[in-house]
């Protein structure tokens, strides 16, 4: 946990998200610290992914307030997000599979020689270093992305994510398309980064994954906060009821936890 | 590049160096794989040969293959060739332009009045710089057009096949209306070199210099990738196989700069330009494939080695991903429609040149070759991949086919048959080839 003193990393204050006459997200107000893993959970199309979107760029907030390091910061496109550090792991991967793992990971920021024309080299070079760090065992470098199997994708999409500083990470579901071993080493690479001090927003459907990475839980339901809790205070059945009824650990009576068995 | 965080941290608890055998083998294996591109390429080249081959066994007379008849095939099949580079990249971005061909019609009229009605009134008749004018005209209406067409299709969102549909009508419709339907010709005497024939060439000398500059080019290019590669302590071609490869390229080239110097001026011009009669004057290569070369060499390096080409493929493989790795997405596809528009005004500079003549007429259907060459160059209407030097090649099939059949005397509507069903055989070849390599 971070002890610092200043403002959080990221403050997300009353996001509102409406898709036609739907509220996806409904005055969220969350933050994160320097250093925190915050787990975000909810059931599906509880929006989740809609909520961080707005941080990421990929789909601007109607209304509210996003503060990075206390200072209000304007995002509506993904350039806007990865000028401020923020980088995200797509559930989708958003992988061009048609190009090789280098290119995918440099895509939209190339590395090009003084004349302006790719280092594809330099390219290939910096991406074997990182993946050699992130999954020694991805060698396919110069094939396009989508004859890699889903573990190796996701290698790439997290290298892409990680090569640049990145300070804030955005993390969508991401050991859903993962096999045992994989899925351990990206919660290895989870702690390591924290240990770093970067901030990083979980999303999961996997409880177990959340209690064991997180640092705090918020949950959402309907588009709602229903709370943010720390991981240490709280019950794994407790974040349940808070995900499915909707009710925070000190209203959830005996009754309900029953129920959910 | 500032190091990162992570690529400066500890390894991972697993992080460990690879097995050395797998690695052996799974580069080897990946080194195969990353030659495919090259092997269809190399499947085009032998498809090609093989249609040379058969037409010169059945033609009568055996005419295919002769100096003449090639040298007429390159120049044939330039305007074609120059025009699909650039509907590569249209395609690969998930695009189509179907008004190639009335946009050509359109600018080609204008170079024409240009060069025919306005310049010499300023200009003086026949003067140096007139073809220098109409053809930057050419150009520039070509590269306004497309980026007219494509801010449409990338801002507003209105489907490129629909843009351009209307594209197709309303370009063809102007170049009625530029002359009123009429023929314009002729067209300035510089001018017409850029359509080939016998002023258009550059003679047997400078043929040869051009070769040995591509071979010189082709070397410098195999040392330097293999310097940038040895720096980085990357896997390179085994010695052998880099030399066989410089050798047959150099090889390939020269002997088309042979064979194609074969070609002789008719005796008739011959003693026009006053050497002994009798006396064997090269044409050499005409201006228009030196145009053609140039495009694909330029086009090749914008789609591999420029930021520009990068996002071309990655919007073409999955537009959302390249949008959420901050591209301009819309920036990008506009572009791709102009430099499309410029590679028309340059072709229809060239057909118009051909023709000495232009007419509203001009290039009728021509969209659909371009497509053509394109498509049975290997580039795939699901987006993301297609190559250059592939269209280039799939228009050289293409007017191999029409070249031969003409010879044979087939008739026309026989020889539409014939391509129509080429084109659809090449791509189901390629389907089922690459669902096979996909597994």
């Amino acid at each position: 946990m971070s002890q610092q003193m200043g403002p959080p990393l990221v403050e997300l204050q009353d996001i509102r998200v409406a898709f036609g006459g739907v509220h996806a997200v409904d005055g969220v107000t969350v933050d994160l610290l320097a250093g925190e893993v915050v787990g975000l959970v909810g059931g599906n199309g509880a929006g989740k992914t809609t909520l961080i979107k707005t941080l990421s760029g990929a789909h601007p907030a109607d209304s509210g307030t996003i503060l990075i390091d206390g200072e209000p910061v304007t995002i509506t496109s993904p350039r806007d997000a990865k000028a401020l550090g923020v980088e995200t792991i797509y559930q989708t991967l958003a992988l061009a599979d048609n190009v090789d793992a280098p290119a995918n990971v440099f895509l939209g920021r190339e590395l090009t020689t003084r004349f302006g024309n790719l280092d594809d080299d330099a390219m290939e070079d910096a991406t074997r270093k990182l993946m050699n760090r992130l999954n020694p065992k991805f060698l396919n470098f110069v094939v396009p992305v989508q004859s890699l199997s889903g573990g190796q994708r996701q290698s790439v999409a997290i290298a892409r994510a990680v090569h640049f500083n990145a300070r804030i990470l955005i993390m969508d579901e991401p050991t859903a398309a993962l096999g045992p071993a994989e899925t351990k080493q990206v919660r290895d690479l989870i702690k390591q980064l924290r240990h770093e001090g970067i901030g990083i927003f979980l999303i999961s459907h996997d409880i177990h994954d959340v209690f064991d990475l997180s640092d705090r839980i918020s949950v959402m339901l309907q588009g709602k906060l229903v709370g943010t809790v720390n991981k240490d205070d709280v019950t794994v059945d407790e974040v349940l009821a808070m995900i499915i009824l909707g009710k925070l650990p000190e209203e959830v009576t005996q009754k309900d936890l029953a129920e959910l068995h | 590049m500032a190091e990162t965080k992570v690529s400066a941290a500890e390894p991972l608890p697993e992080a460990q160096a690879p097995e050395r055998d797998e690695h052996e083998a799974r580069s080897i294996r990946s080194a195969l794989r990353s030659a495919e591109i090259d092997a269809r390429l190399a499947g085009m080249l032998a498809a090609l040969a093989i249609i040379w081959v058969v037409f010169q066994t059945i033609t009568p007379g055996h005419t295919f293959m002769t100096p003449r008849n090639l040298w007429n095939l390159s120049v044939q099949t330039s305007v074609v060739a120059i025009m699909a580079t650039g509907m590569v990249l249209i395609i690969v971005t998930r695009n189509i332009d179907l008004s190639v061909g009335a946009v050509m019609a359109a600018v080609g009229m204008v170079m024409a009045v240009v060069q025919h009605d306005w310049l010499p009134e300023w200009l003086g008749f026949d003067h140096p710089l007139t073809w220098v004018v109409a053809v930057i005209v050419g150009l520039v209406l070509g590269a306004a057009i497309g980026a007219f067409q494509g801010a449409i299709v990338a801002y507003v969102g209105v489907p490129a096949f629909i843009v351009t549909l209307g594209g197709y009508l309303v370009w063809r419709g102007v170049a009625w209306w530029i002359a009123s339907g009429q023929t314009i010709a002729p067209m300035d005497t510089l001018f017409r070199r850029l359509g080939g024939g016998a002023e258009g060439t550059i003679g047997g000398t400078w043929s040869w210099i051009v070769g040995i500059a591509a071979c010189v080019g082709i070397v410098l290019l195999q040392v330097m990738r293999r310097r940038r590669r040895a720096r980085y302590g990357f896997r390179l071609r085994p010695m052998w196989a880099e030399i066989v490869l410089g050798v047959v390229a150099c090889g390939a080239v020269l002997l088309a700069i042979w064979y194609l110097n074969r070609y002789y001026l008719p005796p008739g011009l011959v003693e026009q330009r006053g050497a002994a009669p009798g006396t064997n004057i090269s044409l050499g290569l005409a201006i228009p494939v030196l145009i053609a070369l140039g495009v694909m060499i330029v086009m090749t390096f914008i789609a591999n080695r420029r930021r520009f080409g990068r996002y071309v493929y990655g919007i073409g493989g999955n537009p959302e991903a390249a949008e959420l790795a901050g591209i301009k997405t819309k920036r990008t596809i506009v572009k791709t429609f102009t430099l499309m528009g410029l590679l028309v005004g340059l072709a229809a500079a060239v057909q118009i040149a051909r023709l000495n003549a232009a007419v509203s007429s001009l290039g009728v259907g021509m969209e659909l070759n371009v497509i053509a060459a394109a498509v049975i160059g290997g580039t795939s209407f699901t987006g993301g991949i297609g190559t250059v030097s592939g269209a280039v090649l799939g228009a050289l099939v293409m007017q191999s086919l029409v070249s031969g059949m003409v010879l044979m005397g087939i008739e026309a509507p026989l020889q539409d048959i014939v391509v129509g069903i080429v084109l659809v055989l090449a791509v189901t070849l390629d389907t089922i080839i690459r669902r096979r390599s996909a597994k």
